[in-house]
This record gives C-alpha cells, structure tokens and sequence, in this order.
C-alpha cells in the first residue's frame, strides 16, 4: 500500500499487527506503547519525522479507547491527569521544535534512533531491576509495617521512601489527590514531571508512558493501576496538541496512523482484561523486555539501513 | 498474581478478532480509499486544515472502533454457553 503523505509503500497488515501489540499492551502496561510502534514504523523505512508525528496521532485515538476501559474500572485520577497535562503540552512543544532543528540539519533519523536507544536500554533495565527487588523484598518480609490493606501491600515498591521524602517538599501551592491517596503535594512537582514526559513525548514520539508512568508510580506514588489510567487519559490531551503541532510541521502522515489504530481497537481490549489477573510489581516485571525489543529494531534500521515492508 | 486465569474470559475475544477483521477489511477498502487523494491534497495545501482534519480523524475512529468492538462482544457473549456474561 502506497502512502501518499510520507511518500511510503508499506504493508497494511503489518501495520494492523503492530496496532494490535500496541494495544494490548497500552491497555494491560498502561503505556501508549510508542517504545515498541516507533521503531517498528522507523524499520519500515518511514523518516523519524515522520515516525515520531504519526506514533503521536496513533496513540490519541488509541488511548481513546484504552482510557474509557480504566475508567470503567475506577482507575482514572481526573484532577491529576488535567493538571499534569498543562505540563506536558509545554513539553511537547519543546520536544517538537527539537525534531524541527535536527530535521532542519538532516540528523533526525540519527539522532532520534540513538536518543531512543539510550532511553530504552536505561527505562527497561531500571524497571526489571526495581520489579524483582520488590517481588523479593515482599518474599523476605511478606507483612511489613504501616502497610495493611492487601492490595497496597501488593502494590508497594522499594522505592516507597522516594514518594514520601517528595511529598513533604513544602514548595507552594500545595494540592491533593483523594482519587491517588495522596494528601499533600507541590504543584510544581507534578508539572516538573509532566514537562520532561512532555519533551520525550514531542521528541520520541508516543505519550512517553515509558517515561511517565515510572515517574507517577516510583517519584509521585500513584498506585499503579491509577497511574496507568491517570496516564492514558493525559495521553489524550496532550497527544492530541501533539498531532496538531507536528501535523502543522509536515511530520504526521495520518493514513499510517489511522490504519494501525484498527488493530489498536481490538488490542486494548485484551489488554486491559488481562490487568485483572496481575499485581503491580509483575505488572512491571512483565514490561521491562519490552523496551529493548525496540531498542533492537532501532539498531537495526540505523546500522543496516534494511527495512520490512 | 491477583486472580487465577480462566480461559473461558478469553474465548469473546479468540471470537471477535476474525468478525472483527472482516469490517476492518472493508473499512481500509470503503473509507480509507477514500480518503487517500484527499488527505495529500490537504497535506500539499492546507497544513493547518490537515492538522485538525488528522486529529478528527483518529478520534472518531477511535470512538467508532470502540462502540464497534464493544457491541461485537455484547453479540458474542450471549452465544457462549457458560461464558462470562
């Protein structure tokens, strides 16, 4: 299939079955899966542009769908996702003039891949890592202090002290969130935090879940299955100034995208069944080989320069 | 683990996908052909339009492909015995 837009021929099963493992795993991971669409589209021959513009419009309709399905099982936290998003859309814009300047210097597809790398190899390490220390520290010590109610127990991190050290920061305006079980935070925290999530997300692509989600659930302490639909409901608003943003720029060819959302459709529906059989922390293991498939696929465009249609 | 995994919960959907294939293939032939010529023209010509009209797009479908995916799974589900209802 010939797409006009970015002037690329590409299968469209391929795409729809890219679409599909995007979905499930948006709705099971809560991220928009950008870590793994990206460079499944950049190996496909499409120009990072390109790749980074229309992953971003994918992911709008994507998370559409996705978010609709947390919120039916209570898991959206409104007044987080709405505050974070005035963040993230600073960042995005950040992030997209970025692409503009190394495409301006015909670096982007270089530059973009090895940005990507590196953020893939560092997010699944530190997620595969912090998993089984906390699914090893629960098998030494099963009922730790403080912590009664079952399911925050299961749902508790070694990284528990890092969110209480944050939220005794005393940097006005303060502000709560009942729907997350958090009773005091700066605002300045939770915007720090969106515009960096919004920089990856304009520079790489996707709703840069890879990088949020981890911050909601290891800086900020959001339970994890608040943070995965927090997550996705901010995915729309900021996702979808970033189709507009790059869509203005040249870099979103919107027939790719809208075919591989038919897979994403039926995909997210799965996935989100599935977090009714799994706990935060292996929630977090599963996830963490997932990035370095996509580093993978990066290398391999960058080195070889091969691609399948 | 929070709950044991039961087969039976995954059967609506093992059956949705091939129904679901079928009006997605006639979707990429019926709309998205359709769409094509249009959508470079906009591109080539109206940046700013295009923008909008991508953004409109991706989220009707979303909303759409939604409805659809779920009233697929209402039709299935009743014509599973003993399946989750």
């Amino acid at each position: 299939m010939n797409f006009l837009i970015s002037g690329q021929h590409i299968n469209p099963v391929y795409l729809t079955i890219i679409g599909f493992a995007v979905g499930v795993m948006g709705g099971f991971f809560g991220v928009g899966g950008s870590f793994l669409a990206g460079p499944a589209l950049f190996a496909t021959g499409l120009p990072m542009n390109f790749v980074v513009g229309t992953d971003l419009a994918h992911i709008v309709g994507k998370s559409i769908v996705a978010t609709r399905k947390h919120w039916l099982l209570g898991n959206v936290d409104m007044k987080l996702g709405i505050l974070m998003s005035m963040g993230t859309i600073l960042g995005i814009e950040i992030g997209a003039q970025g692409i503009e300047i190394f495409k301006q210097r015909a670096q982007v597809d270089l530059v973009v891949g090895v940005v990507f790398i590196v953020v893939l190899i560092f997010i699944s390490a530190f997620m595969g890592w912090e998993s089984w220390q906390t699914l090893n520290s629960k098998r030494r010590a099963p009922k730790r202090k403080g912590i009664q109610n079952p399911l925050a127990r299961a749902d508790s991190s070694v990284f528990d002290y890092v969110p209480r050290k944050i939220h005794r920061i005393r940097l006005w305006p303060m502000i709560s969130f009942p729907e997350s079980g958090i009773k005091r935070m700066s605002v300045w925290i939770v915007w720090m935090v969106a515009v960096v999530g919004g920089i990856f997300s304009g520079f790489l692509g996707g709703g840069a879940g890879y990088i949020r989600m981890p911050a909601l659930v290891y800086l900020l302490g959001i339970p994890t299955h608040v943070a995965v639909g927090t997550d996705l409901f901010e995915i729309i608003i900021s996702a979808s100034y970033g189709t507009i943003t790059h869509g203005i720029k040249g870099n979103v060819d919107i027939m790719v995208a809208l075919v591989m959302h038919t897979g994403a459709a039926v995909g997210a529906q799965i996935g989100v069944m599935l977090t009714k059989y799994f706990v935060g922390p292996w929630i977090r293991l599963a996830f963490f080989p997932l990035p370095l498939l996509g580093a993978a696929l990066i290398i391999y465009g960058l080195v070889t320069g091969h691609n399948f249609k | 683990m929070k709950k044991k995994f039961q087969f039976s919960e995954l059967t609506p959907y093992l059956l949705e996908i091939p129904l679901y294939a079928l009006l997605v293939v006639g979707y990429f032939f019926l709309v998205l052909h359709l769409l094509f010529g249009r959508l470079k023209v906009l591109f080539d010509n109206h940046r700013v339009y295009y923008a909008f009209a991508a953004l409109g797009l991706i989220a009707i479908q979303g909303i759409v492909l939604d409805l659809l995916t779920s009233l697929l799974l209402k039709f299935i589900r009743p014509h599973l015995k003993g399946g989750p209802q």
